[in-house]
């Protein structure tokens, strides 16, 4: 996950926006809403373990952050998911950092529209 | 109409104001739900929102949308347990339901389908394949509801017709089974396949004491072929009753029907006329399968062929209204069937077949079992599922006169208001006798005598048997002692049948001469020939001499009659007949 990559798919992205239309900066907002809150959920469910809680988090946000074309962001979601499905959360801190880092790249791209 | 289940509070601008299909979305997600019901709302559709399974529970219920989109991991009822509530109040109605999910385990998936799910939409979502995915469902729907209003029409249609048959054929049960099917010496069976089969058993009795028998099979089956089940039996029963002759009969019938059906509709029919008295039967078989008379004498089963179209084929002129004479016996039996019995088809598509038929005659021991025997066989050979036509088959047992009970028909000459006093006197001319049966005709002169009642039922036995007699002996100069023998009874129709045919000379004066008395009256009947007459003094020592007469004889007829006498030289005879009060 090292090698450098555009935080969007635009061209997936420019259809999301054909279909909204006006309403594309109200979905952004939702998405930065919703965003914050599994994040929240995510480092809740990584502090205290509960790998079914940080399944779903990690679900939910993957299929978001995929919607929204945020294509790195929904692979680290993957990886989250894939750790809470295998029933541990060891390496999910490392993970963690990683998708908040890329979350913060997400979002400034998006404002940047 | 604002619905109090879109509870989603961000708006999403310019859906489409006359949507096609109403869609439910249940998702917790907000992004998504939101991208999802924008690209819907694009596509045309009318959407609905749910936050979890528990309020797209409550939306599908209240809403009734005609598809439905679960997110599989839901808070509070998840996406599984949701598709099965919803299965189960869509009841019989399609409603697709596609999971939400980028789920890939293969055990995920099938969860998925054993919830009642139909198929799969994968994050993150795509218009093309959304819109794929949901236009051949809505199709199928489409076509699930086309086929659920063409099976509840059918099923409607179908009701009514089951009840239109039901009612025809409590009516046509009243017109075909108003006979004598139920005579201790009648057993018949009538297997539908449908209600209505296109079987016809007729059974009745004549004023003068015959009784006929017809068995029919209309082509076709159901309704098409009760059509002409009515006149059949309308004029059948009618005819006979009014006394006419089994010729008169099938020609009447056979004109009926013709009339009646359409082209492609026609009935082979069978028709037995017995005279139990002289021990006579007339057969009359139009296209059925040969019947059987089993003789009990010698065991023999003589074939009864058909000889003729069948009814409603022929116009009037072309009509072959010629029958087969026959001797029988008590004990002998008539067997008439349809061709459902050798049709009927076993499960190697096999026929039952007209050898099997008469292997069960051949091994025959108990003449009382043949008609058990048969249906056994051919119950036995058919398989459940393959009866390829109606099976029907009617046993008439020959009786002495004495054991024949059946109902005649009610002889309606009871009119007290009827002529009182008045005598006819009709002679019949060679031409007239040879082709025309004036019986009928006197039948009908009989029934307005007043107070006759079922009396006249019993003169008109007397009557019928004085004209044949007239016609046979006096007139044609046949000797009775001809029938003694099974070759000399056949020789003797022949002959009667040819000298009526060349008749050149010969005249029958019947005179009916009635007086009313109170609430009786009495009548005498005088019938003169042109023949040479007999020598009835022997008649009148009560030796049986050189009597023409056979079968019936002299005592049934002065057990009727209040007196008979012969005069002249034995060509005329007077009877005469006192009843009521007088």
């Amino acid at each position: 996950m090292n090698a450098p990559q555009p935080s969007l798919n635009y061209v997936a992205l420019k259809e999301v926006q054909g279909v909204m239309g006006d309403d594309f900066p109200l979905l952004v907002e939702v998405f930065f809403t919703d965003s914050v809150k599994l994040l929240t959920a995510i480092q809740s469910a990584l502090d205290e373990g509960n790998t079914d809680s940080l399944r779903w988090a990690a679900h939910s946000f993957k299929g978001s952050a995929g919607n929204m074309s945020a294509t790195a962001l929904a692979a680290l979601c993957h990886e989250l998911e894939g750790l809470a499905s295998s029933g541990t959360i060891v390496g999910g801190g490392h993970l963690m950092t990683q998708l908040v880092d890329e979350y913060e790249r997400v979002k400034s791209a998006l404002e940047d529209i | 109409m604002k619905n109090p289940f879109v509870v989603d509070e961000l708006r999403v601008a310019d859906c489409p104001s006359v949507p096609i299909t109403k869609i439910l979305i249940a998702d917790d997600n907000n992004t998504d739900r939101l991208l999802l019901k924008a690209i819907l709302c694009q596509q045309g559709h009318e959407v609905f929102v749910a936050k979890d399974g528990h309020e797209a529970i409550e939306v599908f219920r209240e809403m009734q949308p005609d598809l439905v989109l679960l997110d599989v991991l839901m808070p509070n009822v998840d996406g599984f347990e949701a598709a099965e509530k919803i299965r189960q109040l869509a009841g019989e109605a399609f409603i697709p339901i596609i999971f939400l999910t980028s789920l890939q385990s293969t055990d995920a998936l099938v969860r998925c389908l054993d919830a009642g799910g139909d198929d799969f939409l994968p994050k993150p979502y795509n218009s093309v394949v959304l819109k794929a995915k949901l236009d051949a469902f809505i199709r199928m729907g489409e076509m699930h509801r086309t086929m659920q209003r063409q099976r509840d029409l059918i099923a409607i249609h179908n009701e009514r017709l089951l009840r239109e048959q039901e009612i025809a054929k409590r009516v046509f049960d009243k017109v075909a089974h108003s006979g004598c099917l139920n005579a201790d010496n009648i057993r018949y069976l009538l297997s539908p396949i449908a209600i209505f089969n296109g079987d016809v058993a007729l059974a009745g009795v004549s004023p003068a004491g015959n009784l006929m028998v017809l068995l029919g099979d209309f082509t076709g089956h159901g309704l098409d072929a009760a059509i002409g089940a009515m006149p059949l039996a309308q004029t059948f029963y009618s005819m006979l009753e009014k006394g006419f002759s089994l010729q008169d009969i099938l020609r009447e019938i056979n004109e009926k029907l013709y009339d009646v059906l359409p082209v492609d509709v026609f009935c082979c029919a069978i028709v037995a006329d017995i005279d139990f008295s002289n021990g006579v039967m007339q057969i009359w078989n139009g296209g059925l399968p040969d019947g059987v008379l089993y003789r009990s004498f010698d065991g023999k089963s003589i074939p009864l062929t058909s000889q003729h179209i069948p009814f409603g084929i022929r116009n009037t002129a072309h009509f072959d209204d010629s029958v087969a004479t026959f001797e029988v016996q008590p004990d002998d039996r008539l067997f008439l069937w349809s061709d459902g019995i050798q049709e009927a088809t076993n499960n190697q598509s096999e026929m039952f077949g007209e050898e099997r038929l008469l292997k069960i005659f051949e091994k025959n021991t108990d003449p009382e079992q043949l008609f058990d025997e048969v249906n056994e066989a051919v119950a036995e050979f058919i398989s459940d599922e393959a009866v390829s036509d109606d099976v029907s088959i009617v046993e008439v047992k020959i009786v002495a006169p004495i054991d024949f009970h059946a109902d005649r028909p009610d002889f309606i000459g009871s009119n007290p208001a009827g002529p009182r006093d008045w005598s006819l006197k009709y002679e019949l001319r060679p031409q007239t006798l040879s082709n025309f049966d004036p019986l009928p005709m006197l039948l009908y002169v009989l029934r307005q005598v007043p107070y006759l009642r079922n009396f006249g039922g019993q003169i008109f036995t007397v009557l019928t048997e004085l004209y044949t007699n007239a016609l046979e002996h006096g007139v044609l100069q046949l000797n009775s002692s001809l029938k003694n023998s099974t070759a000399g009874f056949d020789h003797y129709y022949q002959l009667r049948e040819q000298r009526l045919l060349h008749l050149q000379d010969g005249t029958i004066g019947i005179q009916l001469d009635y007086k009313g008395t109170g609430n009786g009256g009495r009548l005498k009947v005088t019938i003169e020939d042109s023949g040479e007459g007999f020598d009835y003094k022997n008649l009148e020592n009560g030796l049986s001499g050189d009597v023409p007469y056979a079968g019936r004889g002299i005592n049934l007829m002065r057990s009727i009659c209040h007196s008979i006498e012969y005069l002249g030289s034995g060509n005329v005879v007077c009877a005469s007949f006192v009843w009521g009060d007088s």
